[in-house]
């Protein structure tokens, strides 16, 4: 089996101030990882570099596409970047708004990356949105609300539905469930797993809540000030952390 | 010759509590047990002498300092988070003493969910759950509800039926008969005896000596693991 | 000095011009920028075309100038005279005759041939800018090819009015490439830019771009395969003036009681007809 991402010595600068430095992971087919960390320890940094969504200074990123095999993503062409962006990758955004076209229809927005890819049949693009809203619970019958009528957890689900309308292998995700209600995050933690489960997705979460990736992620990675302090089994970080950080994390969350 | 599918030796563990001067805590040295193919194993000792540690070792949530621990032929010391994952998804139950769930999700699609990673058909694996719900007297209306709502006996027999609706040839067991009414308990006993009989290796800790008594053929003290307080 | 500076420009501007119109000319669809100059007209008026055909015009050229199909509007004669005075160019309303033709909103009924030019003014170059504001996005977005978001556009009218609502500045792909605005024509002379035998050059005087479609270029209006482009116009209805079918038909509101009467909008084409009935009659 060959890894789906490798990263390698992955490094990125601001400045001289370090946004991530030295990482590096392999995540193979259908594994979820999650990054935990505090505000500013430079997962978001790394999130974006992994996606092609900025540049790191070193380091190479190597993800098996389904043409050629494995490629440094980093060195590809731009339109070979917005390629993979458009097809074998996905990007849930924490806010929906950054990740969804607000001026236009559910049924648009699903059907966007489908002919960005040169789908140019009306009545199959519309049956395959109408399909995909469906599959993340939303009332097909909505298929030409915009996305402002939807609340904060429909429009979540909508983003969701139009990252993987076109089946991508890679899901990034950065804080998914950031801004939603707990009873509707849990609504959306169910939506997730099931789909990561049924469509054999592998996922890279950024989160900084710890129930979340217990719930989602199989691997887990701690960072701080840009460096990964530690990584390995998700329930073996949070269970048994070896870093004095880790440990502060976890034993920093409150308990209901 | 049965096959040996737990076996354990010379595991050494201590807790480094960075946060606390880095305090070293040492909990077990020099741990050594094997289990066979349909043969139960209890664990034993006094309160706080470690069986819950070994256990999660052997899950493989707690990492292990020196020694070895082979699950099923994997070496759990130096596993990639992927092999245990890989273990856990086909080879490894566990039975735990707390139901972590995600809120809202049915009781049905709780205790399915093994048998769906695994890749099995949602319609095959509900009836397997429906199944096994019913024989754990869990009421049919209960089962399109969450269990984070149900009662502590009902929330652990939620947890006994996802744990036993696959057929794992290594199981772990923590307390699996802890806050149950006795027709209860027997359904759970008769369900430890059938994994036996179809040759599933299990290690458990059972503070219930009837229980302990019925389904156990050894017993392992841990209290010869406890490493000396002196240190200290 | 009409020797040396023919048509209004002078030296450095024309040959700026003229290399701008070289290099869209050989990317086709591809909008060139330039440093569009100062025109003794208002932005709005055409001082894009203005520019390209000052650019093409030759002494021996005959001009004619079009706004909304007609000879006769302010713009077309205004522009028209503007250049018999300053290069001294034969001017026409006949297209057949004309070697140059300028024109806002309309391409001409009767078929172009080769060796004519037809220079179109343009208000809003860029495709897909109430799709995407950021001018650097959107030049990105052509570079990579990058056009789902057109298509996105489409969708949204078949799903709100049940087929593809453009009726003018109807999007085009110029040789399965660049996705082109073809200024504001109505999208039933979509056709005409496909395939075309003349040379058709596009001036944004005020977003100094020019773009261009050499002789015969594919042109294709952008669709789905269920919902196909349609050259549409006022349905059933027939010219009042000359009784053509197959024309554009502009709608004339005649009183203040709802009577109206559908004419020609290109007036050469219905006068052409006239005059050949009138003679047929005779």
């Amino acid at each position: 089996m060959t890894p789906l991402l490798q990263v390698e010595g992955l490094s990125k600068f601001y400045g001289t101030h370090l946004g991530c430095g030295d990482v590096n992971f392999t995540l193979w087919p259908g594994e979820v990882m999650g990054i935990v960390g505090e505000s500013g320890s430079g997962k978001s940094t790394l999130l974006n570099c992994l996606a092609g969504h900025m540049a790191p200074d070193t380091g190479r990123v190597i993800f098996d596409t389904r043409t050629d095999g494995p490629r440094d993503t980093v060195t590809m062409t731009e339109p070979e970047r917005r390629w993979l962006a458009r097809t074998d990758w996905a990007f849930v955004h924490q806010n929906p708004r950054d990740g969804l076209r607000m001026n236009v229809s559910a049924g648009g927005n699903v059907g966007d990356r489908l002919m960005a890819v040169g789908a140019r049949h009306y009545g199959d693009i519309r049956r395959e949105a109408g399909d995909w809203l469906e599959r993340v619970e939303i009332d097909p019958t909505r298929i030409d609300d915009r996305p402002r009528a939807f609340s904060g957890g429909m429009q979540q689900r909508l983003q969701i539905a139009r990252n993987l309308v076109t089946g991508p292998r890679l899901v990034f995700m950065d804080e998914p469930t950031g801004g939603l209600d707990v009873s509707v995050q849990a609504r959306l933690l169910d939506l997730l797993r099931g789909l990561v489960r049924r469509l054999g997705l592998s996922a890279v979460i950024v989160t900084h809540d710890l129930a979340v990736v217990r719930l989602l992620a199989d691997r887990l990675m701690v960072m701080k000030d840009g460096c990964v302090v530690e990584q390995g089994l998700t329930d073996q970080v949070l269970d048994d952390p070896q870093h004095a950080y880790t440990q502060l994390l976890v034993s920093s969350v409150l308990q209901v | 010759m049965s096959k040996v599918m737990i076996e354990i030796s010379g595991v050494t563990k201590r807790f480094v509590l960075h946060n606390q001067g880095g305090a070293v805590l040492p909990v077990m040295q020099g741990a050594a047990l094997s289990v066979q193919e349909g043969e139960c194993v209890a664990l034993v000792g006094a309160s706080g002498a470690g069986k819950s540690t070994l256990m999660r070792m052997i899950w493989g949530n707690y990492r292990c300092d020196e020694g070895s621990i082979q699950v099923a032929g994997v070496e759990l010391c130096c596993a990639a988070p992927r092999e245990v994952i890989a273990l856990r998804r086909s080879k490894l139950g566990y039975v735990s003493q707390f139901l972590r769930v995600i809120p809202r999700v049915p009781t049905l699609d709780v205790v399915a969910e093994p048998l769906l990673a695994q890749g099995m058909d949602e319609l095959q694996a509900q009836a397997r759950a429906r199944a096994m719900l019913a024989r754990l007297n869990i009421p049919e209306r209960l089962w399109w509800l969450s269990p984070t709502t149900f009662s502590g006996g009902e929330q652990q027999r939620v947890n006994i039926a996802r744990g036993f609706i696959q057929d794992w040839p290594v199981m772990l067991l923590d307390e699996p008969t802890a806050s149950l009414d006795a027709g209860n308990r027997a359904v759970v006993l008769d369900l430890i005896a059938e994994a036996k009989a179809r040759g599933a290796a299990i290690l458990g800790i059972f503070h219930d000596a009837e229980a302990r008594a019925a389904v156990c053929d050894r017993e392992v003290d841990v209290t010869g693991f406890t490493p000396a307080r002196s240190a200290a | 000095m009409t020797e040396y500076n023919f048509a209004y420009l002078d030296e450095a501007t024309k040959r700026m011009l003229r290399r701008a119109i070289l290099k869209a000319v050989a990317i086709p669809g591809y909008q060139v920028p330039f440093s569009s100059r100062e025109m003794p007209m208002p932005y709005g008026w055409g001082t894009g075309g203005v520019q390209v055909t000052a650019a093409c015009l030759l002494p021996e050229d005959t001009l004619k100038v079009i706004d909304q199909g007609a000879d006769d509007t302010t713009n077309a004669v205004s522009i028209r005279k503007f250049f018999a005075r300053v290069a001294g160019v034969a001017t026409t309303e006949a297209t057949a005759t004309a070697s140059v033709i300028q024109t806002r909103h309309r391409i001409p009924e009767t078929p172009l041939t080769e060796g004519q030019i037809l220079v179109f003014q343009v208000p809003i170059p860029e495709p897909l800018r109430f799709l995407e504001p950021r001018e650097t996005e959107t030049r990105t977005m052509h570079a990579l090819e990058d056009y789902g978001l057109m298509q996105v556009r489409l969708y949204e009218d078949i799903a709100k009015h049940g087929e593809i609502a453009r009726a003018y500045a109807y999007p085009v792909r110029v040789e399965g490439r660049y996705i082109m605005d073809p200024s504001p024509i109505p999208k039933f002379d979509n056709p005409k830019l496909d395939n075309s035998p003349a040379l058709q050059l596009f001036g944004a005087g005020r977003e100094c771009r020019i773009y261009a479609l050499p002789p015969y270029t594919r042109v294709e209006s952008l669709d789905f395969d269920d919902y196909p482009f349609t050259a549409s116009k006022a349905a059933g209805q027939v010219c009042a003036i000359c009784g053509a079918e197959d024309s554009y038909l502009d709608e004339v509101i005649t009183d203040d009681a709802g009577g109206r009467m559908f004419v020609c909008s290109d007036t050469d084409y219905c006068a052409t007809r006239v005059a050949a009935q009138a003679e047929d009659a005779a």
